[in-house]
């Protein structure tokens, strides 16, 4: 019976082409219900957006993908989520080889104190990536090309990470991340720390990861999650109120409580 | 009667308070709004004011006093018979001081009698004189600053200022004292040096340690005073020592700070840190009395002849002495590195060994570097542990089972062995300016190392 499901699960995930599926997720932080069984299904080589107000779980659940809340002693989570229809909560499952398939960007640039060549080959050299230099070189390279930022650190790559400036951080923390040929990108609010121009840089970026990756973003910002998002989660205490397409969110809501929070009147 | 004196100041300075606040309030009639200072600051200002003043006619007088009294009484003295050596007018004047206050003297003739008068006749005058014009400094001071009291008298700047010039005069007492110290061990290293006839090469590259053997009238052997047997002894232990605390200390950091749980952390860093508040001499005999023993008689269970004191022992305790150092330290860097940074390693599938050697321990190296430094500078500056532990024979080896010396056991051997004080001084503060500028050498490196480790993420 069990595999059954499971087998049905894993045909229509694939059919529908969907990378990441939740069944009935709950996150617990200590005695705080922070997610309240969420289903949600990700495509595959898209843009999901999760908004919400502050504190809405929004972070939590983005968190949930890529089993970050493990580092936290107090998080416990249950519930299923599938990438590619297997259980990354299975024991078979090592959280530091999920992660290299499911990479993250955070709300605050964190280079390494490391020189801008050393931030990009960190995770290719961890996991064996590249079988000698030349080959790291190519890495680093591609992924910094990737991220859009080749052109400014292509004659210091030997400098430190911490003296460019906050966009060019956080696109060297975007190439870090591809750098380790992830199959899925977590982006925390990447572009809370960032100036206008950085951020109109970093969103081109995204959306031009979407051709490779597939890209999950929590963001605040309602204009950024409809100029960058093909799909839109709500998530309001804890639950996803309304998920769709990204133009059907914001143009007809079916949810009161969605159209407040776009109209602005909840937040 | 003096210390009365002092406490009555006190005592009047306290009332001046409480009626130079009271009295503000009154001259504004209750509407503290108008008075350009707080009324505890008209209270402050009266009660500094006259403490102050009072304190400082005391301390004059009282000393001042004495000193006028003893010159005129001695000059009374040598006037009453002039072809008196001074030394002897001096005794006749503590005879006549005995004497006046019912003591013994040496002998009682016609002039210490009547010095004797003097003395008690000009005591009681210094003294009640001082108690009365302190007392009155006192209550002119203070009745001066609740004459000024009204609604825009600049209380408030004026206390502030006499604030800042007490916590400046106790900065300066700290600097003046350090300053001092360094002043007398260059006077007295210069003096040694002169002694050796400026043959500095022979107490920075001697290899004979013996400076009290040679001594002829005063004058030391300058092939006797080489010291490099006692850097070579302190270099050895301060390596023993490192060698033990670098890597417990290091290791128990991370383990602290990365692995253990939060109750684990909450016992055993205090319990890390108890190892600090350990008294050295308390090292000193379980290093002598304990290790020592039984090194030596593990070495000679597999036929190795080791010194009952060796530097191995004294080592590894001051090592032991030292962990909390590092490892508190370390702790609080490695601590400082942010999460994010740690998360940054994670989020791209770093196991924690990866995260912790390639970015925690990179980020917080400068860190830990100048913790090392201190720990070095504590192990150099260490004396009780050696004195017991690792010998007194200036004893040239690179073996560390074998007795060494150190340049505080050296000190501590001529500052408190029996030879006359002036002649073991110039070796002793040679030594230990020296050994002064190794350890402020290593604490600006360290001061320096940290400095920039700051500039990294603030």
């Amino acid at each position: 019976m069990l595999d059954t499901t499971q087998t049905l699960l894993t045909e229509r995930t694939m059919s529908k082409d969907i990378k990441i599926s939740a069944k009935g997720v709950d996150v617990f932080y200590g005695d705080t219900h922070a997610i309240k069984n969420v289903d949600l299904e990700i495509e595959n080589k898209a843009v999901t957006a999760f908004i919400g107000p502050s504190g809405c779980g929004k972070s939590t659940f983005l968190r949930c993908i890529n089993r970050m809340n493990d580092t936290i002693d107090i998080c416990r989570v249950t519930g299923d989520i599938l990438l590619e229809g297997q259980d990354i909560y299975a024991k078979s499952v090592d959280p530091v080889q999920l992660r290299a398939r499911v990479g993250m960007v955070f709300q605050k640039p964190n280079p390494f104190p490391k020189s801008i060549y050393d931030n990009v080959a960190y995770g290719p050299t961890i996991h064996g990536l590249a079988k000698n230099k030349a080959e790291l070189d190519e890495i680093v390279e591609q992924s910094l090309r990737r991220a859009a930022i080749w052109d400014e650190v292509k004659d210091r790559l030997h400098q430190p990470g911490t003296g460019l400036s906050g966009g060019q951080q956080q696109r060297l923390c975007i190439g870090r991340a591809i750098a380790t040929a992830p199959e899925v990108l977590l982006m925390d609010e990447p572009c809370s720390a960032l100036d206008p121009i950085a951020t109109a840089q970093v969103e081109e970026l995204i959306d031009d990861l979407r051709q490779n990756y597939t890209v999950v973003i929590v963001t605040h910002s309602m204009q950024q999650a409809a100029r960058v998002s093909q799909k839109t989660a709500f998530f309001h205490l804890g639950n996803v109120v309304e998920y769709g397409d990204t133009n059907k969110i914001f143009t007809n809501p079916e949810d009161s409580r969605t159209e407040s929070y776009i109209t602005g009147r909840i937040g | 009667m003096l210390t009365l004196t002092f406490f009555a100041i006190l005592a009047l300075a306290l009332a001046f308070f409480v009626i130079g606040r009271s009295r503000a309030v009154a001259v504004v009639h209750g509407d503290v709004r108008l008075l350009h200072s707080r009324p505890n600051f008209h209270g402050i200002l009266a009660l500094l004011l006259s403490a102050i003043c009072g304190i400082a006619v005391l301390l004059l007088l009282g000393t001042m006093g004495a000193v006028w009294i003893e010159t005129h009484l001695l000059s009374a003295i040598l006037s009453a018979q002039p072809d008196m050596s001074p030394i002897e007018a001096e005794l006749v004047l503590s005879d006549a001081r005995a004497l006046a206050s019912g003591g013994i003297a040496s002998k009682s003739d016609p002039l210490r009698l009547e010095i004797a008068q003097q003395v008690a006749r000009l005591g009681a005058l210094h003294h009640w004189g001082t108690v009365i014009v302190s007392l009155v400094a006192t209550l002119v001071a203070g009745l001066w600053a609740l004459g000024k009291i009204s609604s825009d008298w600049r209380a408030r700047n004026r206390s502030e200022t006499i604030i800042r010039r007490i916590l400046m005069l106790t900065a300066a007492i700290a600097v003046l004292t350090t300053v001092g110290i360094v002043l007398s061990l260059i006077f007295e290293t210069i003096n040694f040096f002169n002694n050796i006839d400026w043959q500095v090469h022979k107490f920075l590259f001697g290899t004979t340690w013996s400076p009290l053997s040679g001594v002829q009238a005063g004058k030391l052997d300058p092939d006797k005073v080489g010291a490099v047997p006692l850097f070579a002894g302190t270099l050895m232990i301060t390596v023993i020592a490192m060698l033990v605390a670098v890597p417990v200390g290091l290791f128990s950091a991370v383990y602290l700070s990365d692995f253990a749980s939060p109750r684990v952390r909450a016992w055993a860093k205090p319990m890390l840190e108890l190892l600090a508040g350990i008294p050295t001499v308390v090292y000193g005999f379980f290093a002598a009395i304990t290790l020592a023993p039984f090194i030596r008689n593990s070495g000679e269970a597999i036929g190795l002849t080791i010194a009952s004191e060796s530097a191995l022992a004294a080592g590894i305790v001051m090592g032991i002495m030292i962990i909390p150092f590092i490892s508190s330290l370390s702790d609080d860097v490695i601590n400082a590195v942010p999460q994010s940074l740690r998360d940054g390693s994670y989020g791209l599938g770093a196991t924690k060994a990866e995260t912790i050697r390639q970015v925690v321990l990179p980020a917080a190296l400068p860190g830990i570097v100048s913790a090392v430094l201190l720990g070095v500078s504590r192990a150099v500056g260490e004396t009780m542990i050696v004195v017991m532990a690792a010998g007194q024979g200036a004893n040239l080896t690179a073996n560390p089972l074998e007795a060494v010396t150190t340049v505080t056991v050296q000190i501590v051997m001529l500052i408190t062995g029996d030879t006359e004080a002036s002649t073991a001084a110039g070796p002793a503060f040679t030594l230990g300016f020296t050994l002064f500028c190794v350890t402020l050498l290593m604490n600006i490196a360290a001061q320096r190392v940290v400095r920039k480790y700051r500039e990294l993420y603030d």
